[in-house]
């Protein structure tokens, strides 16, 4: 019931804060804190579990399971249910939530209810993507975390909201309509073969699909994730989303609403089908290397601080789904490092954006210059923000890019070469930003006066706020092993699907079977699974 | 009394923890004398905890190891890694001088720096580069190492842009990171290949696996040269040596511990780690060697004919590291580490009296605005002349033995006369013209346009860690390090014939002789004409950074800005005004005019019609 207490507090929460502004202008943030914390109350409920994941043999693969009927006609069912991984994310989510509140919790200057809403239900959507074991749900959760994000670009964002946020909707939802057709002709073909309609997540894992079907279903799930993540053709709905959204709308949008992409390329796409996933492992990577390369070129190119930084998730974001579709624990492990570390430091990077352009009230990278002596503080925060970006041993961004490309090197070594040419890229746009906005001789004296300077800096809440994450990302570059620990049973249950797939592919594909699949498909070599 | 290995890195780091720290507890900035103290402190204590590690646990015992595991790091799957450390008398040796020479330059930084209003921030980034290179050398696994690695590398570019108000350091800077990220690239990926062949990181258990491949492994070639990749590029080597002029961009007791002591160092650190994997190819082995041999050339000859005092310096490190990876390359393994040591000591006092000479003329660099400087800064004077007497290796000075060391073996290596060794001949004569050329014009002669205003800088915090080193680059040929258990060699080999060793002691002073009869007895060295094209091309360091700009720099920028808004968004956006368009189109058919929808009615009836009748 713990899950269901999640989503409950966060969607009454949220319709609390709007109705609370008639009362109390400022009473909307006071009830949005209060609702994550107890959020986070209950989540913490399950910190217990955590010491599972060492010894996950013979341990239940679900920390928490929920089912209610829901529509039983049709085999829906509203099932939660929480392991390891979902329990990282939603770590990552309320932590992220409560973060983006706290950094911007003066910024709002209108209709502060709605907005405070529309934050609460797309976390709780999320939440809701993070545990639904329903496909029926999931898809519905996936539809609720995109509304309110809609509402956040449009109506608080930027000069270019409507643009973006139209831009936004129109890619997620034209691609998650793919998965839509894609869940219900999974469903079919399971009651086609079984002859009983689930959209239960596990009933349909064994679901035994024909090869050549199983690759489009797969496409269909593949891309509405892709979307999300986004890999490389899918991407430009991003740099104009996270751009144009408010401070705490892009933090969301980046730390967490990308990994729900992530999550359910693990969760859904390599599970439900692994054959189809291993043909089509050579392609993702390649889209993953291409992502890191072409998203860190477009990061260098920019002159707006936030596109920059919003490339730059383009480039690490690749670095996830690289590591996916090597399809080997290492890898995999480095992914999901990949989403903690990326949202952490991430979030504060827009953090960093959204204070300068609160001060300075520009982007424009060309009018910035030589901050470092006007605000110390900030810099020093941005410094570190910047070098953890770049992929500094010893903060959690190293760990997982690490493991992704020593992993995938074991799959793909040409693919994983040419993806760790990017990590040259990452400290060519991150060093590029720290030189034009903080070092340097300074543009706009006029702008600020030198008395204000020391109001100027970030206060006692940014600094905390931003210290915490500073801290969070050292702790996971130097003692990750709590955070693969957790991880571990989901992801060794991917990987054994995959293997037993992977030996069963071998087999057929001695004989003639192998022209079932369609062909003209690249084929996969041989997996060296998880052996080096 | 037994210290823990753990506290030598540490201590920098609580150093640095607290003066970043600092700010969050005072609004105002500390007085430099406690920032001092925290600074220097802290690797003083480094450094006298290294001294009692090597005392108690590895005198006298030169086969003597220490392992030393904190928390396991990583495990996941197949890949195991401990946070731990291995120490043997490579680390020991190499702990001994980042520390000690590391104390010695921030005692003297605590004077020199005094007055920048970044006292602090220098001194932290400081620390943090001493935790980061103790962790390099400490590490028993590639990846803490490449921790260390980059770590050093973050600190160096910090250093290097540390006066950040001017935009030509911080292109120094992201040219220092970026050319060694290259490098850090290509070990990555070679670490990459050893996982992915041998299935484990830690440097023990790899060498011991690697032993068991068949020599000349193609694999392990592989490994080995993107390893060498990273060492090039962290130590300035061919082809990646550009970076290392440029940095003198920083303040000057930084050049002389980052970019002449130590990190710069690292990459022959590296090789000597791994020696028994290099051993096993070749290959490497001549790879190694032949990037030495041609570096010391190279960047000797740019040496000869620079201008600022410490390009000539940079150029000078960067040499006499490639007699470093001729060392490595000819398997002289002790004699790389060996030199590696005397050059610490004498290229940082050469650096630190370089500082002074800077100091005392008021920010003044260019060598040919200096001269007579002998009377007005005598100590700074003995001192430089001291540094450059051993990096000229004139005989008995501490360069002399490690480098009569690296060229023995040269000459052993290939059973007699090879172009190793003729290289390492030639370079110590272009060493000694460089050394004595930069002495004389600085120090002899008429006054330069400078000198006038000479007025000597040195506090007696600056004067006390220059004698130190004076005494350690004059007498550091006695302390030849106990390195022969590490690397598994023999005792003395056979002697070669006289004439080499007797070319080898000649050579440095013959370039003595020239650098005096050009520089010293002219009339006037300072107007020597219109440098000819060659000496152009060598000062502007054999056109390396003109080939990587036009090659790689500005095809880059250009992509980058050609494609600054995304062509795959023009693709989508181009399908919304497809879209649109369409719809202003079919729009235009909902008119409202009733005789036109008449006729399309018609218009359709027919055509309906007719294909009715046509199938």
């Amino acid at each position: 019931m713990t899950l269901l207490a999640i989503i409950a507090v966060l969607f009454l929460g949220g319709i609390l804060a709007w109705l609370a502004e008639h009362f109390y202008g400022r009473g909307s943030r006071w009830i949005s804190l209060l609702t994550l914390l107890l959020a986070a109350v209950c989540l913490n409920s399950y910190t217990p579990e955590m010491h599972d994941g060492v010894t996950f043999t013979g341990a239940p693969k679900w920390w928490d399971s929920l089912t209610l009927a829901w529509i039983p006609r049709f085999g829906i069912h509203f099932s939660l249910a929480i392991d390891g991984l979902s329990f990282l994310l939603l770590t990552l989510t309320l932590a992220m939530g409560l973060f983006g509140l706290a950094i911007t919790w003066r910024d709002i200057k209108f209709r502060r209810g709605f907005f405070y809403f529309n934050y609460l239900w797309t976390l709780a959507g999320v939440v809701g993507v993070f545990t639904a074991t329903d496909l029926f749900l999931f898809f519905f959760f996936w539809e609720v975390m995109l509304i309110p994000m809609l509402f956040l670009i449009a109506v608080w964002g930027y000069e270019g909201r409507l643009y973006a946020a139209i831009k936004f909707f129109i890619f997620t939802q034209a691609s998650s309509l793919l998965m839509l057709m894609a869940i219900v002709a999974l469903v079919y073909l399971h009651y086609n073969n079984t002859g009983q309609v689930t959209f239960d997540y596990e009933a349909l894992l064994g679901a035994e699909l024909p090869a050549g079907i199983a690759y489009w279903l797969m496409l269909g799930f593949f891309i509405a994730f892709a979307v999300k993540l986004p890999s490389l053709p899918f991407h430009p709905w991003l740099p104009d989303a996270h751009t144009q959204a408010p401070t705490a709308g892009s933090i969301l949008l980046a730390a967490i609403l990308l990994k729900t992409g992530a999550y359910g390329l693990l969760r859904f796409t390599l599970p439900l089908f692994p054959d189809a996933s291993i043909a089509f492992a050579p392609v993702a990577m390649a889209l993953g290397a291409a992502s890191i390369i072409y998203g860190a070129v477009l990061a260098f190119g920019q002159r707006d601080m936030k596109r920059l930084v919003a490339y730059s998730s383009v480039s690490h974001m690749g670095f996830v789904l690289l590591g996916l579709y090597a399809l080997n624990t290492v890898a995999i492990q480095g992914a999901v490092m990949q989403m903690i570390a990326h949202g952490l430091s991430t979030a504060a990077l827009f953090a960093i954006v959204g204070a300068l352009q609160h001060r300075l009230h520009t982007r424009d990278m060309t009018q910035m210059g030589g901050l470092w002596s006007e605000l110390p503080r900030l810099s020093a925060v941005a410094l570190f923000f910047a070098v953890a970006t770049l992929g500094l041993p010893g903060l959690g961004n190293f760990i997982a890019e690490f493991l992704v490309l020593l992993g995938s090197f074991g799959s793909d070594r040409w693919i994983t070469a040419i993806a760790a040419i990017g990590i040259i890229g990452a400290a060519l746009y991150a060093l590029l930003m720290m030189q034009r906005v903080f070092f340097g001789l300074r543009r706009q004296v006029e702008e600020t006066p030198k008395s204000s300077a020391g109001a100027l800096d970030l206060n006692l809440r940014e600094t905390l706020a931003l210290l915490s994450l500073a801290v969070a990302l050292v702790v996971l570059g130097l003692r990750p092993q709590g955070v693969f620990n957790t991880a571990q049973p989901a992801i060794a249950d991917v990987v054994k699907r995959i293997e037993s797939a992977s030996v069963a592919r071998s087999k057929t594909s001695a004989g003639a079977a192998a022209t079932d699949i369609a062909a003209g498909w690249p084929q996969a070599e041989q997996r060296q699974g998880d052996k080096p | 009394m037994v210290v823990s290995p753990g506290w030598v890195p540490l201590l920098p780091l609580l150093g640095f923890l607290t003066l970043i720290a600092i700010p969050l507890f005072s609004r105002r900035e500390p007085p430099e004398k406690v920032t001092a103290l925290i600074g220097v402190g802290s690797v003083g204590l480094a450094a006298l905890a290294a001294a009692v590690i090597a005392a108690t646990q590895f005198a006298g015992a030169p086969g003597a190891a220490v392992n030393i595991s904190f928390w396991s790091w990583m495990q996941v799957n197949g890949l195991s890694l401990d946070f731990g450390f291995h120490l043997d008398w490579l680390t020991v040796v190499m702990l001994l001088i980042i520390t000690g020479v590391g104390f010695l330059i921030h005692w003297y930084s605590a004077g020199y720096m005094r007055g920048d209003d970044g006292y602090r921030r220098y001194f932290a980034y400081l620390n943090l580069f001493v935790c980061a290179m103790l962790l390099l050398v400490l590490a028993d696994n590639l990846v803490l190492l490449y921790l260390g690695w980059e770590g050093v590398g973050l600190c160096s570019y910090l250093l290097i842009g540390f006066w950040y108000r001017n935009p030509q350091n911080g292109a120094a800077a992201r040219k220092a990171f970026i050319v060694t990220r290259v490098g850090d690239t290509a070990m990555a990926i070679g670490l990459f290949l050893l996982f992915r062949e041998y299935a484990t990181l830690n440097i023990r258990e790899l060498l011991d696996q690697t032993q068991a491949a068949a020599a000349n492994d193609p694999t392990i070639t592989l490994a080995a040269l993107l390893l060498l990749g990273g060492a090039v590029g962290k130590s300035a080597q061919l082809p990646l040596q550009t970076w290392l002029p440029d940095a003198m961009a920083g303040p000057t007791p930084v050049s002389a511990l980052i970019h002449a002591a130590t990190m710069v160092t690292a990459g022959v650190y590296l090789i000597a780690r791994l020696h028994p994997l290099f051993a096993l190819s070749n290959t490497a082995m001549s790879a190694v060697a032949c990037v030495g041999a041609l570096t010391l050339l190279i960047a000797g000859c740019s040496a000869l004919v620079q201008s600022d005092i410490k390009r000539v310096l940079a150029y000078s490190t960067i040499s006499q590291i490639g007699y470093m990876f001729l060392a490595l390359g000819v398997g002289a393994w002790s004699g790389a580490i060996f030199h590696l040591m005397t050059h610490a000591f004498f290229k940082a006092l050469l650096f630190l009296s370089a500082g002074s000479v800077i100091l005392s003329l008021h920010h003044e660099q260019n060598i040919f605005a200096m001269g007579g400087l002998r009377r007005k800064i005598p100590l700074t004077f003995i001192c430089f002349t001291i540094g450059c007497a051993c990096l000229a290796a004139l005989p008995l000075t501490s360069g002399f033995f490690s480098k009569d060391e690296i060229l023995l073996h040269a000459w052993q290596a290939y059973a007699g006369f090879n172009g190793f060794w003729l290289a390492g001949i030639i370079g110590a004569l272009i060493t000694g013209l460089y050394s004595f050329r930069l002495l004389f014009l600085v120090f002899f002669g008429s006054e330069g346009s400078a000198s006038a205003h000479c007025k000597d800088a040195n506090t007696r915090g600056m004067t006390f860690p220059l004698l130190f080193l004076s005494a350690l680059a004059l007498l550091g040929g006695m302390l030849a390090p106990p390195l022969q258990a590490v690397f598994a060699e023999s005792g003395e080999a056979t002697h070669p014939p006289f004439w080499v060793e007797a070319i080898a002691v000649a050579m440095p002073l013959a370039g003595l002789a020239i650098a005096a009869w050009l520089y010293l007895l002219r009339e006037h060295p300072h107007d020597a004409g219109q440098p000819s094209t060659l000496a152009r091309f060598w000062y502007a360091g054999w056109g390396f950074d003109w080939l990587y700009d036009h090659a790689l720099v500005r095809p880059f920028l250009a992509l980058s800005r050609v494609n600054r808004n995304d062509v795959i968004d023009k693709i989508y956006r181009g399908a919304a005004v497809a879209s649109r368009e369409l719809h202003l189109l079919v729009s235009t058919t909902q008119n409202g005019q009733v005789r036109w929808y008449m006729a399309t009615l018609a218009a359709g009836t027919i055509l309906f019609l007719a294909l009715l009748v046509a199938l």
